[in-house]
């Protein structure tokens, strides 16, 4: 049972699981998935890419940012049978400006072939994969009904900035 | 003046006549140069018709009031004037010190052509790989920028080396070529909220040329390992490569991006895809808001065309230990940046005993880091506030006692409600008396007792700076002018949900510093994501908060009794990163790593704390959320404060967090 003590100003109760077993009658305002002021997810309601997403970590803001929002857009926006087929060579301009910087884009057996993947567009489905390709490690669902929570992600030494 | 209207009131019958009487007679006597004051009795209802006595008394009083409050005038206002000559003379003083150096201005201008001929040529020569983009940036920055500022700021470049200039000999500097004339995002401060707007900006404007000039030798790098995962590592070159194992192995640098990172400053403006250059061991003294530029302490001018101010701020010091004197001062540390990081380190090897001061985050992580230290290296290690318990100014008290006695399990002599009154150095150590007597001696202090946010700018660019808070006012956009923004511990700005503060945590300078990168791109955002903060200390106790916490509001908690699976450990090793604000974003692990006893050995004490949420109110609606020992439900906390709303029933609130579960 609950326990409920009071000091000062201050309340404590305590509970077992069993006091928080039935379901919460608090109820929340519900959330515009619209709303200007909140944090978007990779992919803006317009359908545009957020390129500030802090799932993206540094990727389109690096020395190969560029490369990398070329590549990324011809990808998002191709409508192609085979997704991404005509983005090759954005995707190799990538890779190439990528192989300068080994510090910061670590030349990974897993990462390179998941950019294989992308270009060669054996996707399941654009949205997963899109996650996907960014970063092994640093994976965020890109939905855009929840506001992706937000730090500048300090980069470890795996993920690509 | 007030003396005498006290007196006066003793007077009561009189009060009223006498004091009409005196302001009455006071203006007279202004006119009239200190003529006799006469009683105009046909005014008075009380007339003092009667008794000689009575008005010579009235004479007396008033004549000697009259005198009171001329001594006064004169005093406050000859006073005022010494302050004001003063203040004049310090002024005057100061041009003095520029003008040598302003004088060397015009006698360049005039020959601009002319050394910038000769400069092509000298570049030429030098074989550094600075010197190819030379002749390409002499001209390139032309282009973009307009030719009058750009003009002037070439001007003003050349006058830093009035020598090489007029003696246009192969030894040109590289120092002048170095420093762009213009950028057009400049950002001042190269700490964390700097370099979360670096990088928004660059990932909004594509091609951006980002400018960070910062004070520091160091490129961007963030706090909070500082005082928490650097003295947990068991890498003994800790202090040199910076780098900190967390729970689950994986390993960071401190900084937020490997040099590669980053471009030369002087590359910046030729670079075709744009980039971000860090000019370090540089101060910006002052800023010219009309003119759009700002003036470093080499006397080098830079333009922009955006600016940010993340100058962050300086550790407080106790006036006790300011006044002690030079033997004080060297056995103290104030604790902020990396060098604060390596000496505190060392000291920690050397000496027997060391005494922090304060009692909020800083204070207690260090003191849990040291303590931890205490058995290893034979280290004393206390802790003394003014406060009853640690954290007392953000956690209800029940919660301060009991983080005290946790801390104090971390080998901290944990000494509470003690107020610093002088400091000496006496027989190779430092005694620290304080003001109820006791005497505390030690080796080294580090004082933690604040931090003072950086505003020197705001006199030159005659921005508003914060009585209350302290820091540049800047409105709910983070924008103090028009193209000047503020983010990061210096920024007083207005929160559209809890009103205006200052936040001086770690994961509120990426907010912010985000936030003010996409408004420096034309966003027009307001400050609506919540920022989040945490802290750990010692591994039994750690907890995130987002919001307003302070103690002196009314809070209600809601606890559960806690199991050895809650733990900031098994926390970090769950969602695989040392720095809790980034779980929110990278996705938890999918096997957490459950190293602790499947078993949860409960806790059969009513009153541990153990883990729980603490609901902070201000007229009935949560303000602040704290997460004890509670993890990866900060996107839950974030969604009742950005609500808004009136709980009848903070228990179901409570239920929202399932904190009977991991």
């Amino acid at each position: 049972m609950s326990y409920c003590r009071q000091e000062g100003k201050d309340r404590i109760i305590f509970v077992t699981k069993e006091d928080h077993e039935a379901p919460s009658n608090a109820e929340l305002i519900a959330d515009d998935p619209n709303d200007p002021y909140e944090e978007q997810g990779l992919i803006l309601p317009s359908g545009d890419i957020n390129w500030n997403c802090p799932c993206l970590g540094g990727m389109a803001s690096g020395p190969c940012g560029s490369q990398f929002k070329e590549a990324f857009s011809c990808f998002h926006y191709s409508t192609d049978e085979v997704k991404g087929s005509e983005c090759i060579d954005n995707f190799r301009n990538m890779q190439e400006c990528m192989q300068k910087y080994p510090e910061l884009y670590p030349q990974e057996e897993d990462k390179e072939s998941t950019t294989q993947a992308e270009s060669d567009s054996v996707a399941a489905s654009a949205a997963q994969t899109e996650g996907s390709a960014l970063s092994p490690e640093t994976d965020a669902t890109p939905s855009t009904s929840d506001p992706s929570p937000d730090s500048a992600s300090p980069t470890d030494s795996h993920t690509a900035s | 003046m007030l003396t005498c209207r006290s007196v006066w009131r003793k007077l009561p019958p009189l009060a009223r006549a006498s004091s009409t009487l005196c302001r009455v007679g006071v203006r007279r006597a202004v006119l009239n140069n200190g003529g006799p004051v006469r009683v105009p009795a046909a005014n008075m209802s009380t007339g003092p018709s009667g008794g000689g006595r009575e008005k010579q008394l009235y004479v007396a009083l008033v004549g000697a009031a009259t005198l009171a409050g001329g001594v006064y005038a004169y005093r406050t206002v000859k006073g005022d004037q010494r302050r004001y000559q003063e203040r004049i003379d310090d002024i005057s003083s100061r041009p003095l010190k520029l003008s040598g150096k302003q004088t060397d201005e015009p006698l360049n201008l005039s020959e601009p052509s002319a050394t910038e001929a000769t400069e092509t040529p000298v570049e030429a020569t030098e074989t550094e790989p600075v010197a190819e983009p030379e002749p390409e940036a002499a001209p390139a920055p032309e282009e973009p920028t307009p030719p009058a500022p750009e003009a002037e700021a070439a001007a003003s470049t050349e006058t830093t080396e009035p020598v090489p200039v007029e003696t246009p000999a192969v030894d040109a500097t590289p120092a002048l070529p170095e420093v762009p004339s213009h950028a057009p995002y400049l950002l001042i401060g190269g700490g964390t909220a700097s370099f979360a707007a670096a990088r928004s900006i660059r990932a909004r404007d594509p091609g951006a040329k980002v400018l960070i000039v910062t004070e520091e030798s160091e490129f961007p790098y963030m706090r909070p390992p500082l005082s928490k995962e650097l003295w947990f590592s068991d890498d003994s070159s800790v202090t040199e490569t910076l780098r900190f194992k967390q729970w689950n192995g994986k390993e960071r640098s401190i900084y937020f991006q490997p040099p590669s990172f980053y471009i030369q400053a002087e590359e910046l403006a030729s670079a075709e895809n744009g980039g971000v250059a860090v000019l370090s061991g540089r101060k910006v003294v002052h800023m010219d808001v009309r003119g759009n530029k700002v003036k470093l302490d080499d006397d080098t001018e830079i333009s922009y065309d955006k600016c940010l101010i993340a100058t962050g701020g300086v550790p407080r010091n106790l006036q006790a230990i300011e006044r002690a004197g030079e033997e004080v001062m060297k056995r103290t540390t104030l604790f902020r940046k990396i060098d604060d990081f390596k000496s505190l380190d060392k000291v920690s090897r050397e000496a027997k005993s060391i005494a922090i001061i304060g009692g909020g985050f800083l204070g207690s992580e260090l003191a849990c880091a040291l303590g931890r230290k205490s058995s290893e290296f034979g280290l004393e290690v206390m802790q003394m506030f003014p406060e009853k318990g640690n954290m007392g100014k953000v956690l209800p008290e029940y919660l301060s006692n009991w983080t005290t006695e946790k801390v104090k399990k971390e080998g901290v002599q944990v000494i509470a409600e003690a107020l610093v009154k002088s400091v000496t150095f006496k027989d190779d150590r430092l005694e620290i008396k304080l003001r109820d007597g006791r005497l505390v001696q030690t080796d080294h202090i580090v004082a933690a007792v604040g931090l003072e946010p950086n505003v020197d700018l705001a006199k030159s660019a005659g921005l508003e700076v914060d009585s209350d808070f302290g820091g540049f006012r800047v409105n709910a956009e983070l924008q103090a002018r028009s193209n000047i923004w503020v983010a990061g511990d210096a920024a007083c700005f207005y929160d559209i949900r809890l009103g205006r503060r200052r936040v001086e945590h770690h994961d509120h300078a990426v907010v912010s510093g985000r936030l003010a990168g996409e408004n420096m791109t034309g966003a027009n955002k307001p400050y609506w994501h919540q920022s989040m903060f945490w802290s750990d200390l010692g591994p039994d106790v750690g907890y995130e908060a987002i919001g307003i916490v302070d103690s002196s509001l009314p809070t209600v908690g809601v606890f559960a009794k806690a199991t050895a699976k809650d733990t900031p450990r098994a926390a970090t090793e769950e969602s695989g990163t040392g720095i809790r604000s980034e779980s929110e974003t990278e996705e938890t692990a999918v096997s957490p790593v459950a190293s602790s006893t499947p078993a949860p050995a409960l806790v059969q004490q009513r009153d541990n704390y153990g883990k729980g949420v603490i609901f902070y109110l201000r007229d009935k609606v949560v303000v602040g959320i704290i997460l004890w020992n509670v993890f990866n439900r900060m996107p839950v906390a974030r969604k009742i404060i950005k609500d808004g709303e009136e709980h009848a029933d903070l228990n179901e609130v409570a239920k929202l967090f399932n904190i009977h579960e991991d």
